[in-house]
């Protein structure tokens, strides 16, 4: 019964903030006095598109259609309900696809990067952050941390300016944007799985070092602590050999602290991934969301931060469900 | 940091400067950080003193001119000395910065304030606000803010009001939490049973303790709001026209700089960026150990 009530209340809690999210970029862009449809038009219009006496009546059209010309409450319920079924409505620029669908085709590309890249992050920056924390540990490998300290702070988009420069630029050993080599055509084959590992290399290597120094950092500060906890000098006098207690005793218990700052993480890793990927011109999310801001795709735009908040905050939830079944101490109450 | 005072001392107490510099010496994050935040202020400072601000902006040079003794940072697709635009975009930067970071302070010191001294249904309520905003990428409602303005509404100043208005939730929770803590310390007790005033208690008790911690969290605000006026300029949604080091970025990506060989051109900003962001964050490490002095280096 207790176990039901927490879940509930989590459910409850991840749906404000849903809720919170989608009613704030509901209400901001109708804030202003830009009216997407008609911007969009009229850029259409300066281009030479189409004559402009028909304006008036093709916006009436589609403000129609977009339910623009209905009073606003009505467009809020409408808009929530929307968001509750996952319709976050149909591109400008892009017209028949809808915003899902653009999501859908992005997703595969940033969701890959992202994983592998916070995964990998994760791990070495814990690992690196335990040994500078271990009094036992050599000198020189201590200095590994060093660099990634150094940088952390540093978003990885620019780490990726400087490594486009150096690697790809200057010594021409990568390639200097994309998601394959330009005149290949997407195959299932080896060949073409190999040029576009080829092409992710360098997001990956930003994406890794702008993370690596945080979690080296709060990885050495839970260190200390716990080597001035009584179990870890029990542990020590009783005898037992220091690479057990590193990895028992030690790592383990600062190990568990981080996952919950790993959920803390998760929104600022997202939007690294996304402002680093269309740096590199990967098809992903961010390059998505760049197309639809340089092409006032509002729709888009707001579907896109929609989704992510959505995504991000439900993971989150996720992540608290599971503390209590990695870490023994933490009770579900 | 409090000197134990000794009741003769044999030697004479170091002066103020000495301990500071003896303190940065050990101090190595907040020394380092300090000094680059130094170097890039006289950059500024130097810069904005002996250039033309018209420079920063296009049509002022010879187009995509590499680094030459006439432009040190060359030139770029539109005609903007490099030079001239990394000392007007360091200083808009530092604006942006300093704006953000002091109103988001401002109101995290208040709503901390008031949510830790009335309690009851007020403090939940902050409480209940800030945890939902929180799991909202802060970046996403700004771009959503910013994406909803017409260009040209867009200068630096709204660029600092965007950024601050979904950034003060942590630091009204970590004064929050520090006025609820310093509120049971005996001092306060002390002053209560003195017949102090509440106000009083407030502005000269328990403000003065916490200056180190505004401090921090002020230092903290102005990395954010650099931080996230750089990610939205980058997406192209800074003031067009300034040359913030954000928008230059976005700029020379754009024109594909390094597809047509204009090296120097993502890479003014990117490095003045880095420099600009690992001091802070340098500082902030600094900062951190200054206050909990528990999280020391282990040598």
């Amino acid at each position: 019964m207790n176990f039901a009530f927490l879940v509930v209340k989590r459910l409850l809690s991840l749906l404000l903030v849903i809720w919170a999210a989608s009613t704030i970029t509901f209400f901001i862009p109708r804030l202003s006095d830009k009216n997407p449809i008609r911007e969009r038009f009229a850029e259409l219009a300066r281009t030479g598109g189409f004559s402009p006496e028909n304006l008036e009546l093709i916006i009436a059209s589609y403000n129609e259609k977009f339910g623009l010309d209905k009073p606003l409450w009505q467009q809020y319920v409408d808009y929530m309900l929307g968001v509750l079924r996952f319709d976050f409505g149909v591109s400008l620029n892009k017209f028949p696809s809808t915003t899902l669908q653009l999501i859908a085709e992005a997703l595969p590309w940033t969701l890959g990067l992202l994983v592998v890249t916070t995964i990998l992050a994760f791990l070495l920056g814990n690992l690196l952050g335990a040994i500078a924390a271990w009094p036992r540990s050599p000198t020189w490998l201590r200095s590994f941390a060093t660099p990634f300290v150094l940088f952390q702070g540093v978003p990885p988009v620019l780490l990726g300016v400087l490594l486009l420069f150096f690697l790809a630029f200057r010594l021409k050993l990568f390639p200097l944007g994309g998601a394959y080599s330009i005149g290949r055509v997407p195959t299932w084959s080896w060949a073409f799985a190999l040029d576009m590992a080829w092409h992710q290399v360098l997001p990956a290597l930003a994406l890794i070092f702008g993370s690596v120094g945080g979690w080296v950092l709060s990885m050495r500060g839970m260190g200390i602590t716990i080597q001035g906890e009584d179990y870890v000098n029990f542990a020590e006098h009783k005898g037992l050999p220091p690479r057990m207690i590193f990895r028992n005793y030690y790592l383990r218990n600062a190990l568990l602290p981080q996952a919950t700052a790993f959920a803390l993480a998760l929104g600022t890793v997202v939007t690294s991934a996304i402002v680093t990927e269309q740096l590199f011109g990967l098809p992903g999310i961010g390059t998505l969301l760049n197309e639809a801001i340089r092409s006032n795709d509002f729709i888009v735009i707001y579907g896109v931060v929609l989704f992510i908040t959505i995504a991000v905050a439900t993971l989150m939830m996720i992540m608290e469900f599971i503390y209590p079944l990695i870490d023994p101490r933490i009770k579900q109450h | 940091m409090a000197t134990i005072a000794l009741p003769e001392p044999a030697i004479k107490q170091p002066s103020r400067l000495t301990l500071l510099l003896r303190y940065l010496r050990r101090n190595k994050s907040l020394a380092i950080g300090l000094g680059i935040i130094l170097l890039l202020t006289l950059f500024t400072v130097y810069g904005l003193l002996t250039i033309d601000p018209k420079d920063a902006y296009p049509l002022s040079a010879r187009p995509k001119q590499p680094p030459s003794w006439q432009y040190p940072l060359g030139t770029d697709f539109f005609g903007r000395d490099l030079y001239a635009a990394m000392v007007v975009g360091m200083w808009q930067t530092a604006m942006i910065g300093i704006l953000a970071g002091a109103l988001g302070t401002l109101i995290g010191v208040i709503l901390g304030f008031v949510s830790a001294y009335f309690g009851g249904y007020v403090d939940g309520g902050i409480r209940g606000i800030c945890s939902i905003l929180t799991p909202i990428p802060v970046l996403l409602i700004q771009i959503v803010i910013a994406g909803s303005l017409d260009k040209r509404d867009v200068t630096i100043y709204t660029m600092a009001l965007i950024v601050v208005l979904l950034a003060w939730m942590a630091p009204t929770l970590v004064i929050r939490s520090q006025v609820l803590s310093m509120k049971e310390r005996q001092f306060v007790a002390v002053a209560k049973l003195s017949g102090m005033s509440d106000l009083g208690i407030i502005f000269r008790e328990i403000l003065p303790n916490l200056l180190p911690f505004i401090a921090a969290a002020f230092v903290t605000q102005v990395f954010g709001a650099v931080f996230a006026s750089f990610y939205l300029a980058v997406l192209g949604l800074g003031p067009l026209r300034e040359p913030l080091l954000g928008n230059t970025i976005w700029a020379a990506q754009t024109q594909g700089a390094f597809f047509n060989g204009w090296w120097w051109w993502p890479i003014a900003p990117a490095v003045a960026m880095v420099l600009i962001l690992g001091s802070l964050a340098l500082v902030i490490m600094g900062l951190d150990e200054l206050a909990n002095p528990r999280v020391r280096r282990t040598e």
